[in-house]
């Protein structure tokens, strides 16, 4: 599905990760392999460090903490906006919605529209698709669009599949009108036929939680996991993201009339460095243009790989100016999305650490 | 040069890759020990496998990488 915007822009971007910092090579002898394959693996996915929460930290302390963040520092004000986004894998609770936890925590107006998406990987588009939309009511004059993760709870410590490249992150994305005409292209798919690729597969009203669902099994890989846990079927993602996301993104250049050596930055989620690699050798795209240094930093944070990517690599220069960025993200869904926009300059683009004091509050 | 034999000893060096002609299913590959060997053979050979050829049918034995490699120009 192709979608056309018109005067919609990101005028800020902060992005908010755990303090809590944990190395690969301390956590190898979690996983039932030996030392030389994690070791080279390490060197080819890119492992190295990532940044999870520590004990009951839910999505909305992340989301809060951010939040409280832009308003003391004035970068925006508790009644700029009038709709609240919250795009997560990690809800506080099944219900009520995490974004209503967010309003009520922050003591937010009553007159705003909160609305939870269950989205992951692509999830930063999908939710810059509803912000844009909203922002074509005359009563929305700003909308914020929080991605927030805290998936490495769901992640079993002793899958060498996922638990080393799991990060933990929230963003914040103010979106707003602009006076820029230039279409902003976005193209979307979906693929529920391959949904079981990355599931967790207990917890829901499918597969309730149970004492026999915590119980770790062995793959044929030697990785130990749960039901109540993560499962990616590795081969199957990889595979869909080589075979799906080059001719998205050439459909997406086609329709906008330009070519990837008229984009400045192509900024893509991150799974894993050899994924990125592969992607950008296939396209043609030097390596300098595509980013792949999140998941060796802070891990893969789903819909928050590409904010991060943003903030830690192009903060000064979206600062001063403004690039044009092709934005793609994939995953679970399975769902692959891209855009085409200008991006900058930003009010603000910032990066900082969650984790310094008790910031959960109980909702009774 | 390193042979594909020797390479696949270098990822895995407690088997004997000339006896069997499924590593996938015999277990003596898994998954992320393909990544490894694709990052190995792109470096060996100078060429870059493209992602949807990293299948497991292309790596099951040493005469379906050989036969992936010269797809690549790779003369063996």
């Amino acid at each position: 599905m192709n979608l056309q915007f018109r005067n919609r822009k990101i005028s800020g971007l902060l992005t908010i990760v755990p303090a809590n910092e944990r190395s690969f090579v301390d956590e190898m002898a979690n996983f039932n392999f030996p030392v030389a394959r994690s070791m080279k693996l390490k060197e080819v996915m890119g492992f190295d460090r990532h940044r999870i929460v520590e004990g009951p930290v839910c999505s909305s302390d992340l989301a809060v903490h951010g939040f409280e963040h832009l308003f003391r520092t004035r970068r925006l004000g508790r009644e700029d906006f009038d709709a609240l986004i919250l795009v997560t894998q990690s809800p506080d609770y099944f219900m009520p919605p995490t974004s209503s936890i967010v309003q009520g925590r922050l003591g937010l107006k009553n007159d705003l529209f909160c609305m939870d998406i269950n989205q992951g990987c692509a999830g930063f588009i999908i939710g810059l698709i509803q912000g844009f939309l909203l922002l074509d009511q005359p009563s929305v004059k700003k909308v914020v669009v929080v991605n927030v993760d805290v998936l490495s709870r769901k992640v079993s410590t002793k899958d060498r599949n996922s638990y080393p490249l799991i990060g933990d992150a929230a963003s914040i994305a103010v979106l707003e009108r602009s006076d820029d005409p230039t279409p902003i292209h976005v193209n979307v798919k979906m693929d529920g036929t391959r949904a079981e690729a990355l599931i967790i597969p207990a917890g829901g009203f499918r597969t309730p939680p149970t004492p026999e669902t915590a119980v770790l099994e062995e793959d044929a890989e030697g990785n130990l996991r749960g039901k109540d846990h993560l499962r990616m079927d590795g081969s199957a993602v990889f595979n869909f993201v080589q075979v799906e996301v080059p001719p998205m993104i050439n459909s997406l250049l086609e329709t906008a009339g330009t070519t990837a050596d008229q984009v400045d930055a192509f900024l893509f989620h991150q799974p894993n460095r050899f994924m990125l690699q592969k992607l950008a050798d296939k396209m043609k795209v030097p390596q300098a243009k595509m980013p792949n240094n999140i998941v060796e930093h802070f891990g893969n944070s789903s819909g928050v790989t590409i904010p991060l990517a943003i903030t830690f690599n192009l903060r000064d220069k979206l600062l001063a100016a403004s690039i044009r960025a092709c934005l793609a993200g994939f995953g679970v869904g399975l769902t692959w999305s891209s855009m085409l926009l200008r991006l900058g300059p930003l009010e603000f683009c910032e990066m900082i650490e969650f984790g310094k004091g008790p910031t959960r509050a109980e909702v009774s | 040069m390193k042979t594909i034999e020797g390479i696949l000893k270098g990822i895995r060096p407690e088997f004997d890759f000339t006896t069997s002609q499924d590593f996938i299913g015999d277990g003596m590959l898994d998954s992320f020990d393909v990544v490894t060997l694709v990052s190995d053979l792109d470096r060996t050979f100078g060429v870059s496998i493209e992602g949807i050829d990293i299948l497991p049918e292309n790596f099951r034995s040493i005469a379906a990488i050989r036969k992936l490699l010269e797809k690549y120009g790779v003369k063996l």
